[in-house]
């Protein structure tokens, strides 16, 4: 606006180093942070180094635990299971949640503030219990296998399966698609659907044209949260998956706990690490390239 | 300005017959039995208070919103189920609604895609219609690049672009600061000009209905208490409300002497020629436009046939091309008188004067709620 000029530096700013003016609200700032900054360096930086530090040192120096990872035919059919898995725990979490934002988009405050409750309803709850109620839904003569013995399909019983695992990542997944889905579609202007369909456009062509590219920062930003997050997911499939059957996370365990390979789950996890860094590097340069938002505009 | 051609054209047009709108869940109509024929080509512009029905009564036009009640005809072809997207009508908002994600040109040519126009013709279209707006330069930009004025010329440029049956505008300068907005104004009559297009307004500025429109009808309470040309509107209010709506007056209040040809105020007569023999006995209003009302200094000297009054003058406003003179009554009336700059004024606060005006020039209104209530202060709408 017409605000005087010269006020209101950039507030992106770094602390330290700044030009001598720096302000002591800027100077307490740095000190704010201060807490956060120690416990992240001690409980998340440091061990974090240090496994991927012994991922080349243990028990030999060298790459021998990432060329061992390649060639056991384990680790890569393990990791190609989880990232699959993973695309379509994410897939099948975005077509759940969209339509649900989306509904969120147009009813009233109250049934916003419900619709927003019953998502994070699961939050709320226990994870074990959570884990333990599709335990039992997806057991022999569970409440799933009974319901499709009752039509006459016999034997469907998804735990001990990748499908059972990935039908209880997707609900406890949903929230994290949905909230950054609506935070997303809640920024577009209503009246560009009627704008569209004004000019000409049936209603499914104006929600393909001009709905669904302004709302794909959020299916962005909801997918890659929720791959990232199914990556290393470890309760659900160490409960509901089986050890044959088994995911990324539940590999790393058994090689510290059982197998005592700190060096080898140190490279599966630094893989692990590598492919969620890999995937976050990819989303950032489309959503930069894709300009889709006036935000993604402004940010630049 | 532009009301030169208001010749009722009887051929095509866009008939309103008996529209209502009930929304749901509430019981009180927001457009409520509403009839209108607009002509080809005509600029017509619907003004109201916020919440009067005109907003609706435009998206219902555009579909929008479903009719509660009554069809809704384009050339003879009801269109009142129809979906909005086949009813070729070009829409401006007043927050533009262009589509972020595309670019000026992109944007304008949108609704000639979904007309499957070829590729060639589409970008020619797009050059000679953002030529138009005068924003020829600007095709690659994206609307967040652009300013609001801009941005609203590029819904213009996107909502003619197809050469629709009409175009329907709810607010568009509403969002613009005081110099765009008349700058907007004179590119919209000028649009209007050239494209012979039927131009449909909503707005609540009574300055911007004027200016514009071969017709304006005054929304209030959902129902449509007249339309008119703009200077039948502003010469020969039909309501207390259209007086007060469009425009500054001063309202006297009295009850008809049909027989006599008066309206009887306190204080004094008021003589009505015309007047309707259903009013007689009922509470009237005079409604009297503040260029018509002349000042005398102290007991004056009347031209004959003018009804007068007297008035103590309360305060003296200098506008720069005129003094706004105002007045207060010997029934506590108020009102107010225009004086051209350069004439001399007849008084100073605080003095009396003799007010007079030509009963041609004055409208007789029923008064709201009937009986001749008490004279009250009736403020001037707008300024």
């Amino acid at each position: 606006m017409s605000a005087p000029t010269a006020s209101a530096p950039p507030v992106a700013a770094t602390g330290g180093a700044g030009p001598a003016p720096a302000r002591p609200r800027r100077r307490m700032a740095g000190w704010f942070i201060l807490p956060a900054t120690a416990l992240l360096l001690v409980f998340f930086c440091y061990p974090l180094a240090f496994v991927i530090w012994r991922s080349f040192t243990d028990p030999s120096a060298g790459l021998g635990n990432y060329t061992a990872l390649l060639h056991d035919g384990v680790s890569t059919t393990v990791l190609v299971r989880t990232l699959v898995t993973g695309l379509i725990v994410s897939a099948c979490t975005l077509v759940i949640a969209y339509p649900y934002a989306y509904t969120m988009t147009r009813v009233g405050p109250r049934g916003r503030n419900l619709m927003t409750v019953v998502v994070l309803l699961p939050f709320w709850t226990s994870m074990m219990a959570r884990n333990f109620a599709w335990y039992m839904l997806e057991q022999r003569g569970g409440l799933i296998d009974d319901a499709f013995s009752a039509v006459g399909i016999h034997g469907v019983v998804l735990l001990g399966s990748v499908p059972g695992v990935a039908v209880a990542m997707v609900q406890v997944m949903l929230p994290f698609m949905v909230l950054p889905l609506y935070s997303g579609m809640e920024g577009i202007d209503k009246r560009l659907l009627d704008a569209a369909t004004s000019l000409g456009a049936p209603r499914w062509r104006a929600f393909a044209r001009v709905y669904l590219p302004l709302s794909l920062p959020g299916v962005l930003s909801g997918f890659t949260l929720v791959f990232i997050l199914t990556l290393g997911f470890y309760v659900t499939p160490a409960l509901l998956g089986s050890p044959q059957e088994s995911l990324v996370a539940q590999l790393i365990a058994t090689q510290v706990s059982k197998l005592l390979d700190f060096g080898g789950a140190g490279a599966l996890g630094t893989v692990l690490l590598a492919v969620t860094l890999l995937a976050l590097f990819v989303v950032s340069r489309f959503a930069n390239l894709s300009s889709t938002t006036e935000k993604a505009v402004t940010n630049d | 300005m532009s009301h030169s051609d208001t010749s009722t054209s009887t051929g095509p047009g866009i008939r309103i017959a008996g529209v209502s709108k009930v929304y749901h869940g509430t019981s009180r109509p927001a457009v409520d039995d509403v009839s209108l024929d607009i002509a080809d080509g005509e600029f017509i512009t619907f003004l109201g208070p916020s919440g009067s029905g005109k907003t609706t009564m435009l998206s219902m036009l555009a579909g929008f919103v479903s009719v509660s009640g009554g069809t809704i005809e384009i050339d003879g072809r009801d269109v009142s189920r129809q979906k909005p997207h086949r009813r070729n009508l070009g829409v401006v908002f007043q927050q533009y609604a262009l589509f972020p994600h595309m670019s000026v040109a992109k944007n304008v040519a949108f609704p000639l895609q979904q007309r499957r126009m070829p590729k060639a013709q589409i970008a020619a279209k797009v050059a000679e219609t953002l030529k138009l707006v005068h924003l020829e330069d600007y095709a690659d930009r994206l609307p967040s690049m652009l300013s609001g004025g801009q941005q609203q010329r590029v819904a213009l440029a996107r909502a003619v672009v197809y050469q629709p049956r009409a175009l329907l505008m709810d607010e568009p300068l509403g969002a613009l600061d005081r110099r765009l907005r008349d700058q907007l104004q004179r590119e919209i009559a000028r649009m209007h000009r050239e494209l012979g297009m039927t131009f449909i307004f909503v707005t609540h500025d009574q300055h911007e209905a004027l200016t514009l429109s071969d017709r304006i009808a005054v929304f209030n309470d959902g129902k449509v208490e007249q339309v008119g040309t703009p200077s039948e509107l502003y010469e020969r209010p039909g309501t207390l409300f259209v007086a007060q709506f469009l425009g500054e007056s001063t309202c006297f209040r009295g009850t008809v002497d049909a027989t006599a040809g008066l309206l009887r105020c306190e204080g004094f007569a008021a003589r009505a020629p015309r007047l309707d023999a259903g009013l007689d006995g009922t509470g009237g209003v005079a409604i009297v436009r503040p260029e018509r009302l002349e000042l005398h200094p102290g007991a004056g000297d009347v031209p004959s046939g003018h009804n007068q009054a007297s008035a103590t003058v309360t305060e003296i406003v200098y506008v720069g091309n005129h003094h706004q003179v105002g007045l207060r009554f010997g029934d506590g009336t108020t009102g107010s008188a225009m004086r051209v700059a350069g004439r001399s004024l007849p008084a100073v606060p605080g003095e009396e004067v003799t007010v007079s005006w030509d009963p041609e020039h004055q409208s007789i209104v029923p008064a709201p709620g009937g009986a001749s209530a008490s004279p009250s202060v009736l403020e001037a709408a707008g300024a």
